[in-house]
């Protein structure tokens, strides 16, 4: 029998699934954030730039789809958090902005500013984009400054749902240490899975050897920072929700509960978190290794996965308001309409095709590893 | 907590529209040029001709170029649902959100893997394969045009939703109803077919550049061949579905069209206007001022009831009529009815919002009977809803000038390229097309201006919609998000500034590769 609450969860693992690959396909962003340091001469940039621009497109759809699909979902998150958190979205949005012209413009004759500006562009979207969506998701955790009201519509004066507390409108989560945490953990993640890409993809020894010791920069930091964001948030108290009254309340060891009430997102959150690691000492400590990226990318998938859904599963606020915990957003009072769930649900069965034909394309296009070669026999290559 | 004031109000409209209409600049010649290149590449295909990949080599890297900045303006829109249009956002989010996931999932997927087969895959994959990819590329391309529009048409004549008091918002309840809307279907075509006159007349255009310098002469007239066909069929179906735009605006938000045209006294047998010049002095709608300087009407007489009711005779009302009701119209089931007057409206839209409030205050007090009492109290009078946050019937009335003069421009060069493209043809078939120096000229020139004619469309649809977000139910100033009018100012002029670098730097990339012409790909 399939019940509005069941609909409700199937979208919440679905959007859990989005940001888990969308956390892996930020790999590009961490290796915009590498195009200075990882390469010396003209030529390697140039690699690097070509190999990640066949891919940014990815990356980006999957930030728009993921937006669509939460706000077809879940509109009372859409309408809060992007409507209160302005800055903080209008920040992220304005990166990738960045990022969508720099690839097709950088080399072209013309271009007005410059192929150095364009890359600095990509590096600032590496930087910013990577550090603000971890900073940004980790509110999911740490709770933000709002109230709802939604009979607010009502009064003429004043007719908006949902408001913000304070004037800084989404900065002030820069503010918590915790979100920090998360941020650089992603963005140390995104130039981990970055490196571990290159290995994989490139032909060029230099490349090859300089990303295997960029593996081993940035992995440590991201493992510092993941470790602490994850143990502080287990430790920590949690948005949890009255399954009968539907009073919100904080709750010692929330997320840990809740991983130990749900033993399969456990299990599948160990083993994420094994074959990221598994990809990143592989690599490390066998020189042949070029296998890194997959598992370290679909670990990622896993982990971040299981990460959204102790948020929001288990009568969890996912998007907990820490001034007003009653207008807390819960995966029950967020969703769209049975109605509307149900046609979506009809929708997401187009994602394994989708899957199954990005998949056939990079086979069909990368049998072999991309070289310098390949890049200037290529008419349209940046 | 700051103020909802006005000034926020316009600064969400102006950075919304200048978000749209810069991405309006972009996705047309996506959708246009996407069709040439795919058609030259199926040339290709067919004829084996080398002249014909090396000609949709060319437009390709127009293509890729014009395509990256529509996506980077493209992302901005999407979240300016959330971040300046929260209240919209959840008011309509459970209807209006589902077009935008669907548009993700089905569409830009699709644009975005088979782009990358299309641009890269030259020597990767097989020519079929490649094939397929450029047109799969263009179908995802045209398919994130539908699912939008569906939504944008939903937005001028909502159907297939229920107002839930529960949740305070609307629901849907019949998503094929939204999905097969004749006004959804209509915008789709108008709008993709647009999109193709914009690519039509690029092509021309451009190629008319390299007959004008001697260059490149065998691919100009090949180029130009192609452009001119497309771009003729192209025509005929924008006009034939500007019609279908203008009957529906007429039957479905009946003060647009009295705003495109002018018309402040209904009439019947109205005549349509090739051209007017309206009168400054005009300060309200129900003073005594006439409202035209000067107009000449199309020499068919009913031109306007014929356009709007499929009959010479019907009365089209106008702005005035509209504010004052008393006339009859005909509704969906076809039973004749009287149309309510603004101050009738808006007493029933009063009503509908304080049966609400009642509705959820007897809610919380535990008091279904009065509860049910209310309920029934706001559907009797929830398609007025929106009428209930107006004050003034002036509020009703969009900006005249803008609607109008965009319609009449828009509507001239409809009728204008339609000429351009028999003409062109004529000296295509001919076989002196090159010797058509004035031709060449004016082909041109006219680039610019189909540019103009989609702008001006929008504006005519949006404008046109105030002062609703949403049809007679949510009015623009119940849309919006409570951020301080300072900070969309700010996110205004960055975005400005940021989109106009942007632009500068694109014109001048797609004038160094046409300057460059087709031997270098
Ligand atoms: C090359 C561009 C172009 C040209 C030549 C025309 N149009 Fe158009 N028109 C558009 C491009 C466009 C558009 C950009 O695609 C719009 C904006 C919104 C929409 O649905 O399509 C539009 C809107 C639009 C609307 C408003 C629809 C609404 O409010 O929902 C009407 C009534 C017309 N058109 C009618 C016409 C007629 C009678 C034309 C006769 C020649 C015509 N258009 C030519
Ligand atoms: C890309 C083509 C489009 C262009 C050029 C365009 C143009 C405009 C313009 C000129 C306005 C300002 C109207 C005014 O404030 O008086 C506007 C407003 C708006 N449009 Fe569009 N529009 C486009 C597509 C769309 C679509 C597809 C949607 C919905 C899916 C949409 C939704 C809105 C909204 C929500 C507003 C703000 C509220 C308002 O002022 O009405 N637009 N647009
Ligand atoms: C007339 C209305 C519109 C049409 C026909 C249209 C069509 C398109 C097309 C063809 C693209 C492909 C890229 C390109 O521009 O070259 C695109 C990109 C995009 N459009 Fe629009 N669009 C319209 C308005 C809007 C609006 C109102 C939104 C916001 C909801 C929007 C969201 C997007 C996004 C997010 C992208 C980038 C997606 C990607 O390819 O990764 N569009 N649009």
């Amino acid at each position: 029998m399939i019940t509005y609450s069941f609909l409700q969860h199937y979208w919440w693992f679905i959007i859990s699934l989005l940001g888990g690959i969308l956390t892996f396909l930020l790999f590009v962003q961490g290796g915009q954030s590498m195009i200075f340091s990882l390469s010396k001469t003209e030529d390697e940039r140039r690699i690097i730039v070509n190999v990640l621009g066949r891919k940014w497109e990815y990356t980006f759809t999957t930030l728009v789809t993921f937006g669509g699909a939460f706000f077809a979902s879940f509109p009372l998150f859409y309408s809060t958090s992007f409507g209160g958190a302005y800055w903080v979205w209008m920040a992220i949005l304005f990166c990738f902005t960045l990022q969508a012209v720099s690839y097709e413009f950088q080399t072209k004759p013309g271009n007005v500013f410059g192929k150095t500006t364009y890359r600095t562009l990509l590096f600032l979207n590496g930087l910013l984009g990577t550090i603000l969506l971890g900073a940004a998701i980790a509110t999911f955790f740490t709770g933000s400054d709002f109230v709802v009201n939604k009979s607010n519509i009502t009064t003429m004066t004043q007719p908006v749902i949902s408001s913000w507390g304070n004037s800084w409108h989404g900065l002030e989560a820069l503010l918590n240490l915790r979100n920090w945490m998360l941020g650089f953990a992603v963005f140390f993640l995104a130039r981990t899975l970055a490196s571990l890409y290159f290995i994989n993809r490139l032909k060029n020894e230099v490349l090859e050897s300089r990303s295997r010791k960029f593996v081993l920069y940035n992995a440590l930091p991201f493992l510092v920072f993941f470790l602490t964001f994850v143990i502080w948030t287990l430790l920590s108290e949690g948005f949890a929700v009255d399954p009968v009254t539907k009073v919100v309340s904080l709750e010692k060891f929330k997320y840990f509960t809740n991983l130990i009430e749900m033993p399969l997102i456990l299990i599948f959150f160990l083993l994420g978190v094994v074959a990221v690691l598994w990809g990143i000492l592989g690599t490390l400590f066998m020189n042949k290794y070029k296998k890194g990226i997959w598992f370290s990318g679909i670990g990622t998938i896993v982990t971040v996965c299981c990460l959204l859904l102790i948020a929001g599963y288990n009568n969890t606020s996912f998007y907990p308001s820490s001034t007003d915990l009653q207008s807390s957003l819960t995966i029950f009072n967020s969703s769209s309409s049975n109605f509307t769930l149900k046609a979506m649900s009809w929708v997401s069965l187009l994602i394994p095709f989708v899957l199954a034909y990005i998949f056939y394309a990079w086979r069909s296009m990368e049998k072999k590893p991309t070289d310098l070669e390949d890049i200037n026999n290529d008419h349209h290559a940046y | 907590m700051e103020l909802l004031d006005a000034s926020l109000l316009g600064w969400s409209r102006a950075q919304f529209a200048m978000t749209a209409m810069y991405h309006w600049l972009f996705v047309p010649l996506t959708l246009g040029l996407g069709i040439v290149m795919a058609i030259m590449e199926t040339l290709y295909l067919k004829t084996g001709k080398e002249e014909w990949k090396k000609a949709t080599k060319f437009w390709m890297t127009l293509f890729g170029v014009n395509f990256a900045i529509g996506v980077a303006t493209g992302i901005i829109l999407e979240f300016e649902f959330g971040t300046n249009w929260s209240n919209y956002s959840w008011f309509v989010g459970d209807i209006f959100g589902a077009p935008l996931a669907i548009e993700g999932i089905m569409a830009f997927f699709m644009e975005a893997t088979f782009i990358s087969i299309m641009f890269f895959g030259w020597n990767k994959v097989g020519k079929k394969f490649h094939l397929a990819s450029t047109w799969l590329t263009i179908t995802g391309a045209t398919l994130s045009a539908l699912w939008i529009l569906v939504a944008n048409a939903w937005m001028q004549y909502p159907v297939g939703m229920e107002f839930n008091p529960d949740m305070t918002r609307n629901e849907m309840i019949d998503f094929w109803s939204l999905l097969l809307s004749p006004v959804a279907i209509n915008k789709f075509l108008h709008t993709v077919f647009s999109g193709w006159v914009m690519g039509a007349l690029f092509v021309i255009g451009v190629s008319g550049w390299f007959l004008l310098r001697k260059r490149e002469i065998d691919f100009a007239i090949r180029s130009m061949k192609v452009g001119a066909i497309f771009g003729l069929v192209a025509t005929i179906l924008i006009i034939y579905t500007g019609d279908g735009s203008a009957y529906h605006v007429a039957q479905k938000q009946p003060m647009k069209l009295a705003v495109m045209e002018g018309l402040y006294k209904g009439q019947t047998n109205a005549d349509l206007l090739a051209f007017g010049i309206l009168n400054p002095d005009k300060k309200a709608y129900n003073d005594s001022v006439e409202p035209f300087l000067f107009k000449l009407p199309v020499p068919v007489s009913g031109m306007l009831s014929f356009l709007g009711y499929r009959d010479f005779n019907a009365f089209v009302p106008g702005i005035n009529d509209i504010i004052d009701g008393g006339y009859k119209i005909t509704d969906k089931e076809g039973k004749v009815t009287t149309a309510k007057s603004f101050a009738e409206k808006q007493t029933s839209g009063k009503a509908a919002i304080k049966a609400l409030s009642d509705y959820q205050k007897s809610m919380s007090a535990k008091d279904t009977v009065a509860a049910a009492g209310y309920k029934k109290i706001l559907k009797e009078n929830y398609a007025q809803f929106g009428y209930g946050y107006l004050e003034n019937p002036e509020q009703l009335i969009p900006n005249v000038p803008m609607v109008f003069y965009a319609f009449h421009v828009m509507v001239g060069l409809g009728m204008y390229f339609l000429a351009l493209f028999v003409i062109v043809l004529f000296f295509v078939y001919r076989k002196s097309i090159e010797k058509q120096k004035w031709l060449l000229w004016i082909s041109l020139l006219t680039i610019p201006l189909g540019y103009l004619a989609g702008e001006l469309g929008w504006a005519v649809a949006e404008v046109g919609r105030q002062p609703w977000a949403i049809q007679d139910v949510l009015p623009v100033q119940a849309a919006i998000s409570n951020i301080s009018s300072g900070s969309v100012q700010l996110t205004f002029y960055m975005f400005l500034i940021l989109f106009t670098a942007l632009l500068v730097a694109e014109v001048r990339i797609m004038l160094n590769q046409i300057k460059k012409g087709p031997e270098s790909h």
